[in-house]
């Protein structure tokens, strides 16, 4: 108990740690200022920006930005979707891989340019290697890519006056990609390769089994399959841009992708680094350090209490496992105890639950043990990160700059209290701002409640479930939060490998990931425009414990007023049933 | 209608010049990075004695003879993938059962009783959880020293030798914690039962 505690603090410790310095290294990415890395990637910088014919001082309007933003996304998607469907005939495919369906390769293409990662597919028997290599990891890279760089364009609109430019988008991209993700994933991508994630070309291997396995037909199996493939590189990445798409179905629960407690750490700590030095990045863009530092305060009290919750619920696991007494699930020094179905040993109860909280926290998606087997309240803790709208750090850029809609929400709310015109580092807050905060704050409860509504009331939805009863119904919920997160992890029993739920959930995924980010830019250009309001006794302060209750409360309210109906039909019916 | 135009065909270089830094010069040099200096790691910790391979250190075999230890239980899949005569290869999956339906209760006390009956010795011990469920992925590779310890005296048994003897392979193949502190203390079950069966030295 003692030791899973001292984990928990660590894991956050170290992560916290760890982000300071990198918000600050990201701060001056986005300014264009030398770094350490400068005298290596600078001419990578120029050379690439002259072959492109980018003007890294070009100043783009906000629709121009996104423009550039979608327009990049569609390519990328529409690059995925032909990989897909083509992979059959292309080379790099030693298992001889088909071509997917066209559903299943525009939810895979749609769960891809949209940082989320939902895996439709599972990777070892469904995708060649071309197609992780050329498609996924490249939108791993360019799907993080884009939602940082929107997040210095929303802090360029805080910081400029009667300005209508909110930077290069092709520039902050190629920024960002070089400076950033890429120096990154190699770290991480040759730390896990030396502990055991493969990383090759060679086709899947075989060996001998100790024990041949009989089937129930009496048929004797003697070989195992030993799937290989360039997973560490790809793995490295996902964990840092929240994609979370894993290089195999059961993603870093596989011994393959996260074989041992040294590769954990590097991808959990991964996996909420870039999402929590964007706060601090925040801080330094608008050239006030306490903003970004109470929007990182009221991110890490939410996550802990979440984390709390969910470490007691699965250490407790469940009275259908104990079976009164008669299987050991209290933790000591020889075993981790607690709810371990769906847990890997080497993880334990510590590390699975740390990991289910940050990816659920951050749009990572990516998962060490699997949600389906949570107890009722670990799974309904992971969901509701993800209802929330994903602003618990949430994903690389676009988890801030959706926290951000929510405090233009808050001082919107203090201010109709008080009877004053509500304003937000200087800039006033007027009804074209309220309107696209509030696209950006509730986009992702109508897209998950409707999906939701629309694939529970579909009477074939329930040949895809895994469960039956509240849980069953969770599971429905689950995809839809995930999807309407930008998430990706599952409850993975689930099977949405079907035409409408591909198509519908791919639709969930694009609407949550291109009406905010769209607003986002909105609200920049709009916010650049203006002049900036002196301070005056009655400006609300954004950085001290009232206002970081208050944003706390107001992003609460929006979830539990959201999703307390359909969670009572979930996990918390199951919870009841479970202690009847 | 010229910036849509513009923009359209800068999106498409820009994701082309993505394409060839990230999807090529990016994995291609982790790769060759990886195979130089850590190759057995980068092609799936592959435990090769005399030519032979008895398996990867990374992935559980399934286990249910008394001579040896056994790991977690395993959802086997034999459809997914198949040798080059066609003859079905063994992997495995998660379970994703909630672990608080009445259906689970039932499954998990069929195995309790299943175990039980094995383990004469521990019949007043709880049995450890690790052993009665199912892992993340199905093909997890370790068990916890707990649900080592309890299997001995059958593994003993079944081999006529003593339990210490068991014991000592046991302690052989178990890691402690990550500097004492991260992830959980484990035993890998296949290199213990290649120890066991003499194979691995």
């Amino acid at each position: 108990m003692t030791n899973h505690i001292l984990q928990y603090v660590l894991y956050l410790l170290i992560l916290v740690l760890l982000a300071v310095p990198l918000g600050k290294y990201m701060y001056h990415v986005m300014t264009g200022e030398r770094t350490f890395l400068s005298p290596l990637l600078r001419p990578v910088e120029k050379g690439l920006c002259k072959l492109m014919r980018v003007d890294p001082t070009q100043e783009m309007t906000w629709k121009q930005y996104a423009l550039a933003a979608v327009m990049f996304s569609a390519f990328g998607f529409l690059f995925l979707l032909l990989l897909n469907l083509f992979q059959g005939v292309l080379p790099l495919n030693p298992e001889g891989l088909p071509g997917c369906s066209w559903h299943l390769s525009f939810n895979t293409a749609a769960s891809f340019v949209t940082n989320t990662n939902w895996q439709s597919y599972s990777g070892e028997s469904t995708l060649s290697y071309l197609t992780q290599m050329l498609g996924l990891t490249v939108q791993n890279f360019g799907s993080a890519a884009t939602g940082i760089a929107v997040m210095f364009a929303l802090i360029r609109g805080f910081t400029r006056v009667k300005s209508t430019g909110l930077g290069s988008f092709w520039a902050d991209l190629v920024r960002v990609t070089l400076y950033i993700l890429i120096p990154l994933s190699i770290v991480v991508a040759l730390v896990i390769a030396s502990q055991g994630v493969v990383q090759t070309f060679s086709p899947y291997d075989t060996v001998d089994l100790l024990q041949p396995v009989v089937l129930e037909d009496g048929a004797a199996v003697t070989r195992q399959v030993v799937p290989l493939g360039p997973a560490a590189s790809q793995i490295a990445i996902k964990q840092l841009g929240t994609n979370g798409g894993g290089f195999f179905g059961v993603n870093s629960a596989h011994p393959f992708e996260n074989p041992n407690a040294l590769s954990n750490l590097f991808e959990m700590i991964s996996l909420l680094l870039i999402p929590v030095a964007c706060c601090f990045t925040f801080g330094y863009g608008v050239r006030d350090k306490r903003q970004g530092r109470a929007l990182f305060l009221a991110m890490l009290i939410l996550l802990v209490a979440f984390l709390g919750i969910a470490a007691a619920s699965e250490a407790g696991a469940t009275p259908q496992l104990a079976q009164e007494g008669a299987v050991g699930i209290s933790a000591s020094g020889a075993q981790a105890g607690g709810n371990m179905e769906g847990k890997e040993s080497r993880f334990g109860i510590a590390a699975s639950t740390t990991w289910g909280v940050f990816t659920t926290a951050a749009s990572n998606g990516s998962v060490n043990s699997m949600h389906d087997s949570y107890t009722p309240f670990g799974g309904m803790v992971e969901m509701l990160q993800m209802e929330l709208g994903e602003v618990v750090f949430g994903g690389v850029g676009c988890g801030l700059y959706g926290m951000v809609g929510f405090a233009i929400l808050t001082v919107f709310i203090a201010g109709l209290m008080v009877g004053r015109t509500p304003e937000y580092l200087g800039k006033k807050i007027e009804p074209r701002e309220m309107k696209m905060a509030v696209l950006v704050c509730l986009a992702t409860p109508v897209a998950i409640l409707i999906g939701t509504g629309l694939a529970a009331a579909l009477p074939a939805t329930a040949d895809s479930l895994n469960n039956a009863g509240a849980h069953g119904f969770s599971e429905i919920l689950y995809a839809y939060s995930s999807a309407g997160g930008n998430n990706g992890s599952a409850f993975a029993g689930f099977n949405a490998n079907t035409p409408f739920l591909n198509v519908s959930i791919g639709l969930v995924m694009l609407f949550v990931r291109f009406v905010p980010l769209i607003a986002t830019l909105a609200i920049a250009g709009s916010l650049a425009g203006k002049k900036k309001v002196a301070e005056s006794a009655g400006t609300l302060p954004t950085h001290n414990a009232l206002f970081i209750g208050l944003l706390i409360f107001v992003v609460l309210l929006v979830g539990a007023l959201s999703f307390f109906p359909a969670l009572a039909l979930g996990p918390i019916a199951e919870f009841f049933q479970m202690i009847a | 209608m010229k910036t849509l135009k513009e923009y359209t065909v800068k999106a498409l270089v820009v994701c082309v010049a993505l394409t060839i830094l990230c999807g090529v010069v990016y994995p291609l040099a982790v790769t060759g990075i990886c195979q130089l200096a850590f190759p057995k790691q980068a092609n799936g910790s592959i435990i090769e004695i005399d030519g032979k391979k008895y398996g990867s250190a990374l992935l559980a075999q399934e286990f249910t003879g008394d001579e040896y230890l056994w790991g977690r239980v395993m959802a086997l899949n034999t459809g997914a993938f198949h040798d080059d005569d066609g003859s079905p290869l063994l992997y495995a999956g998660p379970s994703n059962k909630s672990p608080a339906s009445a259906e689970y209760g039932r499954m998990i006390a069929e195995r309790v009783e299943k175990i039980r009956a094995a383990h004469p010795e521990r019949a007043d011990e709880p049995i450890p959880v690790d052993l009665v469920t199912g892992s993340g992925s199905g093909l997890d590779p370790h068990i916890s020293p707990a649900a080592a310890e309890y299997q001995v005296e059958r593994v003993a048994r079944a081999r006529g030798v003593t339990a210490d003897e068991v014991r000592a392979v046991i302690a052989e193949y178990t890691d402690g914690r990550l500097l004492g502190i991260f992830g959980e203390p484990t035993v890998n079950v296949l290199e213990v039962n290649l120890a066991l069966d003499g194979i691995l030295k």
